[in-house]
């Protein structure tokens, strides 16, 4: 019997396979249907930063718009109810799901910037989250803000959340960066407690019907590990922070890789809106079948065994490969 | 509401809100119709049914929104003969409207309490405000009525109403004073559940459910009687009328001993050996209490007698609630009975009187002596009080007086002295200057709860709007102390006087009611070194001479940098706390903040955030200036200019400064008829920021000025040489068009009348390719603007119009040339009506008649001080009257008739002079066509001759045709209203006036909800939109009224959304016109009851076509007779999905937000319903002219 007992952002969880944030787990059905599958632990559907600039502005609208201006009218709508609904709702499925399931809860936050929204993170944190995880989802489409600006802002948005809250924050990027290593050791040391590796961006397409750009989701494929598989590697066991490997997760095969790389959590989406929830049981049974073939007997011992401070040398993670690859494709057979 | 309560509690609310907790907690059914000043009792039960609050007895009420006040008396006669305690909330025209069922449901002995918010009935002119004239009108029906004079009474005479209606099977009506009580904020005492309970006896509701209607017990009711018995069966009922007082007097005697609060059917108060005595009803008599107990604690033998239980009149209880030791007795009225020996209740009076003398129960007449007294909320103060105790002293009273007008005309009026004073100098008064926008009205309906919070304190909250849903001016009344408030009257010596608009010092005398001493708080946009040199010279006169503390602070730019907007109430609410001293500072900052928390909920997140740092701000911008001893000021100009007529001067002017009450009846006209184009003269300066025109990027294409909704935007072409005398700063270019080489094009803007909408900016479509910023229009600052377009507007009018006849009427490039005849309403700054409502003005302006429904349209087009409908040079113009809300089709179909008629006689009289005028003459006018403008052109040229021909005859058939002769040139009947009339109150006339074959043309402002009254849900509220009464998202499609009317196969129909294609808006306008038959024109227009920033009006009226939520589309008779389909699509297939339409606006984002699994299933079934109803209008459209009934309509 393989020990898969991991821990993640000093969560202590039964294996590394989490529930990352997906339509599945929007609600407290769905939350349950995870757990009940066997999820180590649920990250719920991301609270955006517009969402919560938008319920501030819709919750003043409804309050003040037009209201008390002309005799016949007290207001134009019908009285807010601002006890129940909108974030109210998100945070009351924490609030349930956290009475319901005994896994972790992660409430998600996706924010680019510190403003009035990092204040809704006490929200998160009083309706029973267990640690929050900060996405900084952003396009730096602005030409005139050099990445510089763009990343001292995201360090900025985690030093705000972390000053908010004292539950485990971990921060999900992306890899779109001069210096990934570089600022992930900066996130770090602005009080991520842990790091996702690595956000997907959604790229629009082109809709040659309709000339208009066509926005559609592409669930993830196992092709898509390698950037975080390089990324964990480099990183495990230089940085001291919990790490957590999303994207591409399909079958077992990727788990055993993140693992291997140094992952402490596996994150999947992708595969469990593909085949349903109990498809976590397959992962985590794969992933035991696997150990045990190879003779891991805890997950303690595999953790990290191609991590690249494990390494004799990075060379094969790094230059030294892909020279070699061009060179493969351009000489003689071999 | 909260939970039940079985203590009592103190809290502060207004009289709708009072009256409402009780009918709530102790009826089943509401069956409703929103109208002011009652609509909020309504709305409160609609929240907490939604809130899912229980009445007393553990069931949760229904709330029944019917399409009139008469469906809803049909509805509640109904429910109440089904069985379940029912009521309702109206007013004025709601209860004239319930008046057939009120006979019916008191001759059936049928319990019920109609609850009225008591208001003027419209007249000679209509009035929203308070007075007795509507329950007057129908105190013949055999409703017991009861009057309450304060929010506390309203509360509890609630129950006392609903207990002796059960006992007694008299149903009651229960009334207070519109707006004087019903939107007063006082502090009172609540009824908790519990005596709630007490007072009703659950036998007596066991006994109405056994009187119902059942197949269990059948009995047949309602029937139909023949002389021989209708009069002895209405006469069984007189024991159970003759019953009520002693069961009334009960009941508040029982309400006495559970909650302390004892109540008289006439309740008297002063002098025990009054000589004299004042009677009235309402709050009126809370001030002849007060006023009685101040003469009399002076020695003066005066009382006081409140009315409550005014129907059954009891002799016996009136008698015996007067001194015996009374001479004179002055009944008080407020309402008008013209032709009658006196008011009612001065009859009722005399007729007590009379009766105890004829019966020897009293051995003389008192001098008994009537009047009338504020009539439409005309505000009943001490000093009108102490004048009537005065009359009553005379041998002689003036019998049938006036009090608190200047009637010049009869001679009926009293004098009064307008600064008598009694209230204690213990309470202290506070008087706030602001406009509806900054939130000073909800700021202070705030601070008098905060004050009453405290046990030891009350407060009251009075509040005065002016009539423009733009820019309105509010003053709201405070007064708090440590003793109850009993003031039902406005504030005339104020101990703290606010100004959050430094503008109005130029306009109202805000500081004439300042006591001296008194604080002044100001917000300007100067520091406190800088403010005084800035002040008008009355204001620095009434500082000077009363020796007011004067603070300032720019609350406006404080806002402005906390990104609060113009919003500025938190600020100045603060200001007034931490300087007027009512509560300790610290303690007020921290009450602030609370109820900010409270106001925007938990998750207000930033915007708490906002308002906190608006507190913290407040006090580090406000400082105190030091008075100096010079007057520097400068006079404030006249609101209007000498050279304005002199009804303007005179009447209009005194209006717009706060002077009207003072205007004597004289100065009125007698009959409701005003002079047009007003609105002209007001100059009302609220915008702040204005369009700027670019002459060198301009097309020239007329979009600015075709969406402005209040005309501001004017375009013109004139020769070149006009510009000789044209100010330097004036803009031209040339005209754009081929063939007019010498001719240059304007477009200006009237800075001081625009509201600063910006909606014209967003439908340019004349962006510089070198800045996308940058458009033909853009907003600017209008401060640097305003004198140079003083003189550019000046110069502007000089030019000549465009000929009509020669304006190309079918392309909004062409119609801005046509002089807009309606101008600078005061409708919402960007309002989606008045674009319509402005382009029929100037497509038909010069021989067009209006019926107007009452509601927004009403309001923004005839609510006094001004009116936009105006004449053009040549003096015709709209002609406009506005009749009921429900009648209006009918009305405009009476036009018709009369046009119809007279045109008729006209020709007939001219075929009998065609000897004297010439008979080539007169069969041109009797032949001549006169569908486009240079046909009707050629048609007055010809009535001009013929007038010629006819000029100095003196018999009486010449003049009669020359009395008539404007009928031979067609008249252009339009009916106006929006979706409350066309699709609910006003249907059945609508649908009867389609169903006649007259040329009347209708044009339905179609916002989907009732936005006049708050945004209450009509037939036109699409699926999955919240209104009120429909707050959990509408559940049913709107009702499709263009396809109702197509139906009848021979109605001109069209829908038309400027936003969406102006050139189809202005296609179809002109056929509907054309059509000598009736037509049905659907607009849409975008409101603020929407919910989303009405500057993107127009491109949201483009989203819902391109949704295909609102097709676009005309169906013109006329095209059957060649064979054609009538029915055109004028708009493409749906290109977004209803969503992206719809998620832009309140209405649906709070469903969404509070239930995003219902509202993504109600959206479902309206994208199924629009895609559904886009089908059919394509199927339609796709037919064969033959299937479509044949065209018989004569040409």
């Amino acid at each position: 019997m393989v020990d898969l007992a991991t821990t993640w952002l000093g969560l202590p969880l039964a294996h590394p396979v989490v529930a990352s944030a997906s339509p599945l787990s929007r609600s407290l059905d769905g939350i349950r249907r995870l757990e009940d599958a066997g999820a180590a632990a649920i990250v719920l559907p991301s609270i955006y930063e517009e969402e919560i600039e938008a319920e501030d502005a819709l919750t003043l609208a409804l309050v003040e718009e037009g209201s008390w201006t002309q005799p016949e009218a007290a207001g134009y709508f019908p009285t807010a109810d601002t006890e129940t609904g909108g974030l109210e709702a998100r945070l009351e499925t924490i609030r349930r799901a956290r009475e319901a399931c005994a896994v972790p809860i992660v409430a998600s936050l996706n924010g680019s910037a510190p403003a009035g929204w990092v204040s809704f993170a006490h929200e998160i944190e009083a309706a029973g989250a267990s640690a929050i995880e900060l996405n900084l989802y952003r396009v730096p489409a602005n030409i005139d803000e050099s990445g510089e600006a763009v990343e001292r802002r995201w360090l900025e948005t985690v030093s705000a959340v972390r000053a908010a809250v004292p539950i485990p924050l971990s921060v999900k990027l992306g890899p779109w960066l001069s210096s990934p290593g570089h600022f992930a050791g900066a996130l770090v040391g602005a009080g991520a407690d842990g790091l996702v590796l690595f956000n997907r961006f959604y790229q629009p397409d082109i809709d040659l019907a309709t000339l208009t750009p066509k926005s559609d989701l592409e669930l993830s494929s196992p092709y898509e590990i390698r950037q975080a598989l390089l990324w964990i590697s480099l990183l495990a066991g230089r940085l001291n922070t919990s790490l957590a490997a999303t994207t591409g997760v399909e079958s077992h095969v990727e788990v055993v890789k993140y693992l291997l790389a140094g992952a402490d959590v596996t994150m999947t989406a992708s595969a469990l809106l593909r085949h349903g929830p109990d498809h976590i049981a397959t992962l985590r049974d794969g992933l035991a079948d696997w150990m045990a073939g190879r003779g891991f007997d805890s997950l303690a011992a595999m953790r990290g065994r191609l991590a690249a401070d494990r390494l004799e040398t990075t060379e094969p993670l790094l230059r030294a490969q892909y020279a070699e690859m061009l060179v493969g494709y351009g000489g003689e057979p071999r | 509401m909260s939970a039940i309560a079985n203590t009592p509690v103190t809290d502060t609310m207004d009289g709708n809100a009072a009256v409402a907790h009780v009918a709530y907690r102790v009826n089943e059914v509401f069956a409703i119709y929103p109208i002011t000043p009652s609509s909020p009792m309504a709305e409160h039960a609609d929240e907490w049914i939604a809130r899912g609050i229980a009445n007393v007895w553990g069931t949760l009420p229904s709330v029944q929104e019917m399409q009139s006040e008469g469906g809803a008396a049909g509805a509640l006669h109904g429910s109440l003969q089904s069985g379940a305690l029912t009521t309702t909330f109206t007013a004025s025209q709601g209860l004239l409207l319930m008046l057939p069922n009120m006979f019916k449901i008191a001759g059936e002995l049928t319990p019920t309490v109609f609850h009225v918010a008591a208001r003027s009935l419209a007249t000679q002119a209509l009035s929203i405000f308070g007075d007795h004239q509507d329950v007057m009108a129908v105190r013949s029906t055999g409703f017991a009525m009861m009057g309450a004079a304060s929010v506390q009474e309203a509360h509890d005479l609630a129950l006392v109403a609903q207990a002796a209606t059960l006992e007694s099977r008299i149903p009651f009506l229960h009334f207070m004073d519109g707006f004087r009580t019903s939107h007063e904020v006082n502090k009172l005492t609540l009824l908790p559940d519990d005596t709630m309970r007490a007072m009703i006896d659950e036998k007596l509701i066991r006994a109405h459910r056994e009187r119902a209607l059942s197949p269990a017990h059948p009995v047949v009711r309602g029937t139909a009687h023949n002389p021989d018995t209708f009069f002895q069966a209405r006469e069984t009922a007189t024991p159970f009328h003759a019953a009520v007082p002693v069961i009334v007097q009960a009941a508040m005697d029982r309400l006495a001993g559970l909650c302390g609060r004892q109540y008289r059917l006439f309740q008297y108060d002063g002098h025990p050996e009054a000589e004299r005595v004042a009677i009235a009803m309402g709050s009126g008599a809370e001030v002849v209490r007060e006023t009685a107990a101040r003469l009399a604690a002076d020695g003066q033998k005066v009382g006081a007698l409140q009315v409550l239980l005014y129907r059954p009149f009891s002799v016996e209880h009136f008698l015996a609630a007067l001194p015996a030791t009374v001479r004179g007795i002055a009944v008080l009225d407020r309402c008008k009975e013209p032709g009658g020996t006196g008011e009612p209740l001065y009859q009722d009076v005399v007729a007590a009187f009379a009766q105890a003398v004829a019966n020897g129960e009293r051995t003389a007449m008192p001098r008994i002596f009537g009047g009338r007294y504020g009539l439409s909320s005309k505000d009943f103060h001490p000093g009108m009080v102490r004048a009537v105790f005065d009359e009553a002293a005379k041998d002689k009273p003036r019998n049938g007086f006036t009090i608190g007008i200047d009637d010049d005309v009869s001679g009926t009026s009293l004098p009064f002295d307008r600064d008598f004073d009694i209230e204690p100098d213990a309470t202290t008064r506070a008087l706030f200057f602001g406009l509806g926008s900054d939130g000073t009205v909800g700021a202070n309906k705030n601070s008098v709860k905060m004050l009453a919070e405290d046990a030891d304190r009350f407060a009251q909250g009075y509040f005065v709007y002016d009539s423009h849903k733009s820019g309105a001016e509010t003053v709201s009344h405070l007064r708090f102390g440590h003793e109850p408030v009993h003031a039902p009257y406005l504030i005339r010596h104020a101990d703290f006087v606010a100004c959050h608009r430094f503008e109005l010092l130029r306009k109202l005398d805000i500081l004439g009611p300042a006591r001296p001493g008194a604080t002044f708080l100001l917000n300007a946009p100067y520091t406190a070194n800088a403010v005084w040199d800035h002040l008008p010279r009355p204001v620095q006169r009434h500082i000077i001479e009363k020796q007011l503390r004067v603070f300032v602070i720019d609350a406006t730019k404080v806002a402005q940098d906390l990104g609060l907007g113009p919003r500025v109430n938190t600020i100045l609410q603060t200001c007034f706390f931490a300087i007027s001293d009512i509560m300790p500072r610290d303690e007020a900052i921290a009450a602030i903040k609370a109820s900010i928390e409270k106001a925007y909920g938990r998750k207000g997140g930033a915007v708490i955030e906002k308002n906190f740092a608006a507190v913290d701000a407040a006090l580090a911008h406000l400082h105190e200036v030091t008075i100096p001893v010079d007057l520097t000021g400068t006079d404030n100009p006249p609101l209007v200019p000498d050279d304005a007529p002199d009804f303007v001067r005179t009447v209009t002017g005194a209006m717009m400064a706060g002077r009207g009450d003072a205007i004597p009846v004289s100065a009125l006209p007698v009959d409701g008829t005003f002079p047009v184009g007003t609105t002209a003269f007001e100059k009302r300066n609220i915008a702040v920021e204005v369009p700027f025109w670019d002459a060198d990027l301009c097309i020239q294409c007329g979009q600015c000025g075709i969406v402005c909704p209040h005309s501001v935007i004017r375009a013109k072409t004139y020769a070149e040489d006009a510009l000789d005398t044209a100010p330097d700063s004036f803009r031209s270019a040339p005209v754009n068009a081929r063939g007019f080489p010498d001719s240059r094009f304007s477009l200006q803007i009237y800075v001081e009348d625009c509201t600063g909408c910006g909606i014209c900016v967003e439908n340019c479509p004349a962006i510089s390719p070198t800045d996308p910023d940058h458009r033909a229009i853009d907003m600017v600052d209008k401060r640097p603007l305003v004198e140079t377009e003083r003189k550019n507007i000046a110069f502007f009018e000089t030019l000549p119009q465009v000929d009509r006849s020669r304006v190309n009427f079918a392309n909004v490039r062409g119609v801005q040339f046509l002089e807009p005849l309606f101008e600078f309403s005061g409708a919402c700054a960007g309002c989606g009506e008045t674009p319509y409502v402005k382009l029929i003005s100037q497509l038909f302006g010069d021989r067009l008649q209006i019926a107007n429904a009452t509601g927004c349209s009403s309001i923004y087009g005839g609510n006094l001080p001004a009116h936009p409908w105006r004449a053009g040079a040549d003096g015709r113009g709209p002609a406009w009257n506005n009749s009921l809300f429900e009648d209006n089709a009918e009305f405009g179909l009476g036009y018709r008739l009369a046009i119809d008629k007279q045109t008729e006689v006209a020709r007939h009289l001219l075929a009998e002079l065609a000897a004297d005028i010439g008979d080539d003459l007169v069969t041109a006018i009797l032949k001549a066509p006169q569908v486009t403008e240079s046909e009707l052109a050629a048609q007055r040229t010809r009535v001009a001759a013929m007038r010629e021909k006819l000029a100095g005859r003196i018999d009486d058939i010449a003049l009669n045709l020359l009395a008539l002769a404007d009928f031979l040139v067609r008249r252009s009947v339009w009916i106006v209203g929006g979706d409350g009339w066309a699709y609910d109150i006003g249907y059945g006339g609508l649908d009867h006036t389609l169903a006649q074959n007259r040329d009347v043309n209708v044009l339905v402002l179609d916002t989907e909800v009732y936005s006049n009254t708050g945004g209450q849900s009509s037939k036109a509220t699409p699926l999955g939109a919240t209104a009120k009464f429909a707050s959990a998202g509408k559940e049913v499609p709107r009702k499709d009224l263009a396809m109702q009317a197509i139906a009848y196969g021979y109605v001109y129909v069209a829908q038309i959304a400027m936003g969406a294609n102006s050139e189809q808006a202005l296609l179809a306008l002109r056929e509907a016109e054309a059509y000598p038959g009736p037509s049905l024109v659907l607009a849409y227009s975008h409101c603020i009851a929407h919910g989303f920033d009405l500057r993107f009006g127009m491109k949201q009226q483009a989203r819902a076509t391109a949704a295909g939520y609102w097709p676009l589309f005309r169906y013109d008779p006329t095209r059957r007779r060649s064979g054609e389909n009538p029915f055109r699509l004028d708009s493409p297939r749906p290109r977004v999905k209803l969503a992206d339409f719809a998620y832009r606006e309140l209405r649906y984002k709070t469903l969404a937000r509070s239930d995003r699994e219902r509202a993504d299933h109600l959206m479902r079934q309206a994208q199924a319903v629009v895609d559904e109803r886009y089908r059919t209008y394509e199927d339609l459209a796709a037919r064969d002219g033959s299937r479509f009934q044949p065209n018989w309509t004569e040409v």
